[in-house]
């Protein structure tokens, strides 16, 4: 059964329940009061999380890194609910975890972590990721870490990564029309941008948490601190989204229904 | 001004989508020479379809390897389309294949490179673009001066092209190292009568968690929902989307509406569809779901609670009923109408 290093890419976005406000400073736009803000996990790199586990527990001797680009004190908040979820080895940088920032410098501190992994074997290297962040949304950081990587085969939009005996790996990919590419790759290693996947967020386990926060706190202690860029922004605004909504309470099922096939008709 | 450089790829029927026809519009729209950068496995066909399209030169790559999605392939393709072009300003449709290629062509043309972007115009000789952050929470316009810049454009950012076809001479450019490791095997889509998902639907119907919830008589009417649900996608061929919740519930195991999955979930952490009109039903219209409602210009909303989020500034219109009798009665007339005609 083959063995895989999985390195699992993701940082933090505030909470989505939170409200934002951009504020634009010296060294560009920002979130007004970012670091009060609650965060959590990248949703996407959540199920790439949850999958690289599963993935690691149905094939032992596999091992899953966790590298995390994001200011180390909300990383350290965000890895005490993080780190009960699924056993990884945190490899932490110390950097903004803005959506405003530059993705190709971002790709450029996680492949540059990625590569400084003691004993990495890149014949066994799964770089997983979210095909795009809840900050940036961009959908380009895998594929530049992919490439500064040197690695070819690259999925994005992932849903489902079955495993063969002989190390084949067979990829289900989102594709327009809410279809799915199927392919078929020769294993490791390869990159997986991945979309929600199949797997429920796993249920807090404290035994894991107590046995993850061991190696998590040191790693948060060494984390360097490193920079990014900012592209040039002209202007970064919330938008103006008010409706005057018409609410309307006193209508019969009948001629709502009936206002509403007349609104679907409409051109 | 930057040369331009309109980086295109056929589909699977070796036809060129709405939106690459979009981004040709847009190349148009800013003015100046632009080169067009053919990839599928024969071009020819679709090059002659936009022969009027005023391209200064059309390059083509070609072949049976480069006529299936692949990042291997595709990036050496487009990366060997970008260097024969010489372009400082490259622009593609936002498609799967351009989304999964493109940022790693960036990479190895040492350029930058903007996604999502909603839209592009030139200030004071420069482009600039417009895009979102934070799940469309936050609207910016940026612009760069280090080239190559590829930009990828979403659909609806430009009318479609729209010309004369002709007869083209394509300049055929070599690709260097197109090596890959992976194979394509196909394409797993729901059958016809299944497909809840469609992109080019005028309606998105958003189906919320409350039509899983206890009804008035005090119990859940999973399977009536489901049969009112498809029933008006029969109708109306719209397309389905969901709530975070009611897709999460599918996850966890509970019988609820078997035919919606994570593809159909709109918001923060679902799709950001396009469509011209959406409805939503039993869905409450909180702030992480409706940012995925950006790109829908005219919305409605039937819901029991009349303050519910969709009724603070978010919905045109909300409706204060019962989505299962109204949306039993939406099904009836318009299963009459489609009787009649």
């Amino acid at each position: 059964m083959p063995q895989f290093q999985i390195v699992v890419c993701g940082s933090i976005v505030p909470d989505p329940l939170q409200t934002l406000e951009p504020v634009t400073g010296p060294a560009g736009p920002s979130l007004k009061n970012e670091l009060m803000l609650p965060a959590v996990l990248d949703p996407w790199a959540g199920h790439a999380l949850y999958e690289a586990a599963n993935l690691a527990r149905n094939h032992p001797g596999s091992k899953v890194y966790l590298v995390s680009a994001a200011p180390k004190a909300k990383l350290q908040q965000v890895m005490m609910t993080v780190g009960q979820k699924a056993p990884f080895e945190l490899v932490a940088i110390d950097a903004s975890a803005s959506g405003f920032t530059e993705a190709a410098d971002v790709a450029a501190l996680l492949a540059g972590a990625i590569a400084a992994i003691p004993g990495l074997d890149r014949s066994r290297l799964l770089v997983f990721g979210g095909w795009e962040s809840a900050s940036r949304g961009a959908g380009v950081t895998m594929q530049m870490v992919g490439e500064r990587l040197g690695i070819a085969e690259q999925f994005l939009a992932v849903d489902q990564l079955t495993v063969g005996e002989d190390g084949t790996l067979e990829v289900l990919e989102r594709i327009e029309g809410g279809s799915h590419q199927i392919s078929s790759c020769q294993g490791a290693p390869a990159v997986f941008g991945w979309a929600t996947g199949n797997l429920p967020e796993p249920r807090n386990n404290p035994q894991v948490g107590m046995q993850n926060m061991r190696a998590i706190m040191p790693a948060l202690q060494k984390a360097k601190p490193a920079s990014t860029g900012v592209p040039s922004f002209v202007s970064v605004s919330l938008p103006k989204q008010q409706r005057e909504t018409r609410v309307v309470k006193d209508l019969t099922p009948d001629e709502v229904a009936r206002e509403i096939v007349a609104w679907i008709g409409e051109n | 001004m930057d040369r331009i450089l309109v980086l295109l790829h056929t589909d699977a029927d070796g036809v060129l989508s709405k939106t690459a026809l979009e981004v040709l519009s847009a190349a148009n729209a800013l003015g100046g020479e632009f080169v067009v950068g053919l990839c599928g496995r024969d071009v020819q066909a679709a090059a002659d379809s936009i022969a009027g399209c005023g391209a200064s030169r059309l390059l083509a790559v070609s072949g049976d390897t480069f006529g299936e999605s692949r990042y291997a392939t595709d990036a050496a393709a487009a990366e060997a389309l970008c260097r024969a072009a010489g372009a400082g300003l490259i622009l593609a449709p936002a498609s799967v294949r351009w989304a999964r290629a493109l940022p790693g062509v960036a990479h190895r043309l040492a350029g930058v490179i903007d996604t999502h972007v909603t839209s592009i115009s030139m200030e004071d000789g420069a482009p600039r673009v417009g895009r979102w952050y934070y799940r469309q929470r936050i609207e910016a316009a940026l612009t760069r001066t280090k080239r190559p810049w590829i930009v990828v454009l979403e659909s609806g950012c430009a009318p479609a092209w729209q010309g004369e076809a002709g007869r083209v001479v394509l300049e055929s450019v070599e690709v260097a190292n197109a090596a890959t490791r992976t194979r394509v095997l196909g394409v797993h889509s729901p059958k016809a009568n299944e497909q809840t998902i469609r992109p080019d639907a005028a309606l998105l119907f958003v189906a919320g968690a409350g039509w899983t919830k206890k009804q008035a008589d005090g119990q859940p009417h999973v399977d009536v929902a489901g049969e009112l649900i498809l029933g008006f996608l029969r109708n109306s061929a719209a397309s389905l989307g969901s709530s975070k919740s009611l897709v999460d519930l599918s996850g966890e195991g509970q019988a609820v509406l078997p035919f919606l999955t994570h593809m159909n979930q709109v918001g923060q952490t679902g799709s950001t569809p396009r469509h011209p009109k959406g409805l939503a039903t039993c869905c409450h219209g909180e702030e992480p779901h409706v940012v995925g409602w950006r790109f829908i210009n005219d919305r409605r909303a039937v819901n029991l609670d009349a303050n519910c989020g969709w009724a603070r500034g978010k919905a045109d219109v909300v409706y204060v009923a019962d989505a299962f009798a109204v949306m039993a009665r939406v099904n009836e007339i318009l299963k009459t109408r489609s009787a009649a005609t």
